[in-house]
């Protein structure tokens, strides 16, 4: 069961990355192409630039959404129940110890992003600390740990950056292509940005779904059942969604990690529908009370 | 003579899997213990503070706590061990309850951040024991059925014992009516 997941994600993930490449090559090479005149050099470019941002963007993904939250590390000293806690499940979960962040806000939410379990990282808001008791902590614990587990993580982590890079060149090529416009350029420069600017206008609304149909809302179905499993507890985690859901509030959150989150952290209340990220916790906490 | 060589060099390859799996499951199983050896050692590390620590308030208890974690070293088979630790959990579980008694040691820094600590350790050993036993038990039945089972006698693998205390050991509660 677990397996399958897993493979499924991956396989998500290198189509992703595979998508990711050929769309930065083939916008690198038509950019170059009109700054120098071999289609050779501009392919080697293209091909050079759209390797280097994929491998980077592979490797620092987790640290570029930790620094876009602001999350800081929850050291053993400052937060000690949350680290014993965590290495509690980490140890009925079978997982190596992920990295345990913070961010400091009064709202009640939490995420896990990284590559791999070996490469992971939980983070939880200080305002989830202050109003959930233990069973409930650990429920939220063990439900970003069984994202962990089947590489939930890597498939929304990879996404959201590769998706966010799409989206700023997509946002610098629309803003130059209206100020950009009234300005009486050189004919054949301006004719070709125009066309890449209109390709990435198309295109950016295209890779934000792509991103939400990647992450699917089942896997919030899957990752609260196997979180029972982990902390072999449920109650704790429907005390904690319903917490989540009366007492929680907004967080000002990037837009494009809203998915990695345990609830949507950008509205309150919500209802299902074919566009939203996560199922509503009223459906949530429904599923989970039928179990066993 | 072709086909010969062949069966012979399938057989061979089977062995070899066999052979690794088996060694796997074994390692696997060791591992799994290992985890349940170092919460139940680093509960034997912090229980000297507790004790330190309670000794003002509840003496006996303590004592006791103390006098149990000592008679850890003398366990040998798996079943005593698990009695052991039950035993010692009890214990503390007594003494960390007693501290509702006196509001001055439960605003103390540091035995409330022992009683975290202490409370993480008993849940990482039940989880830690869950996760042996799951182990063992499929290394038990994988060791014990055909074709294994000739496999594992050769390699001298015998059964495991799990971490709990065995039924026929448990202390028989007397009722009187």
């Amino acid at each position: 069961m677990i397996l399958r997941d897993v493979r499924r994600n991956k396989i998500k993930t290198g189509l992703i990355i595979t998508l990711f490449f050929v769309f930065i090559t083939l916008l690198v090479y038509f950019l170059s192409l009109f700054l120098f005149d071999s289609v050779y050099i501009a392919a080697l470019i293209g091909i050079i630039f759209a390797s280097v941002s994929a491998f980077v963007s592979y490797y620092n993904s987790d640290k570029m959404i930790l620094h876009i939250n602001g999350a800081r590390e929850a050291t053993r000293e400052e937060f000690l129940q949350l680290n014993v806690s965590l290495e509690a499940l980490c140890i009925s979960a079978g997982l190596p110890l992920p990295r345990l962040y913070v961010m400091d806000t009064p709202a009640l939410n939490a995420f896990a992003t990284g590559r791999n379990p070996e490469h992971a990282v939980v983070c939880v808001t200080t305002g989830l600390l202050n109003k959930l008791d233990k069973y409930e902590l650990e429920g939220v614990l063990a439900h970003e740990l069984s994202h962990i587990k089947n590489y939930d993580i890597l498939v929304s982590t990879i996404a959201i950056v590769m998706v966010g890079f799409v989206s700023i060149i997509s946002d610098i090529f629309s803003r130059s292509l209206i100020y950009g416009s009234s300005r009486d350029n050189d004919n054949k420069a301006g004719a070709v940005l125009m066309l890449i600017g209109l390709v990435f206008i198309i295109l950016s609304p295209i890779f934000a779904t792509l991103l939400k149909l990647a992450i699917s809302r089942n896997r919030e179905y899957l990752a609260d059942a196997s979180a029972v499993q982990i902390a072999r507890n449920k109650e704790g985690l429907i005390n904690a969604l319903q917490k989540l859901e009366t007492e929680n509030e907004p967080i000002e959150v990037n837009k494009a990690t809203e998915s990695l989150f345990i609830v949507n952290p950008l509205k309150g209340k919500e209802k299902d529908s074919l566009w939203s990220t996560h199922p509503s916790t009223s459906n949530r906490i429904e599923r989970l009370q039928k179990i066993q | 003579m072709k086909w010969l060589f062949l069966v012979i060099a399938i057989v061979i390859i089977l062995i070899v899997i066999l052979y690794n799996y088996l060694v796997r499951l074994n390692i696997r199983c060791k591992n799994a213990w290992s985890q349940i050896d170092n919460q139940l050692k680093r509960r034997a590390d912090l229980i000297p503070n507790l004790v330190e620590v309670t000794k003002g308030y509840a003496s006996y208890e303590s004592k006791v706590l103390a006098d149990v974690v000592n008679a850890r070293n003398q366990a040998n088979t798996m079943s005593d061990k698990a009695k052991n630790s039950e035993k010692v959990s009890e214990q503390l579980n007594k003494l960390l309850m007693l501290s509702e008694n006196y509001p001055d040691l439960k605003a103390n820094e540091i035995f409330k951040n022992l009683q975290i600590e202490l409370t993480g350790t008993e849940d990482k050993i039940a989880f830690a024991r869950q996760f042996y036993n799951d182990t063992v038990q499929h290394y038990n039945t994988a060791i014990t059925v055909f074709p294994n089972n000739i496999m594992a006698k050769m390699m001298n693998y015998t059964e495991k014992e799990y971490f709990k205390v065995n039924d026929d050991e448990r202390e028989v509660v007397k009722v009187e009516l």
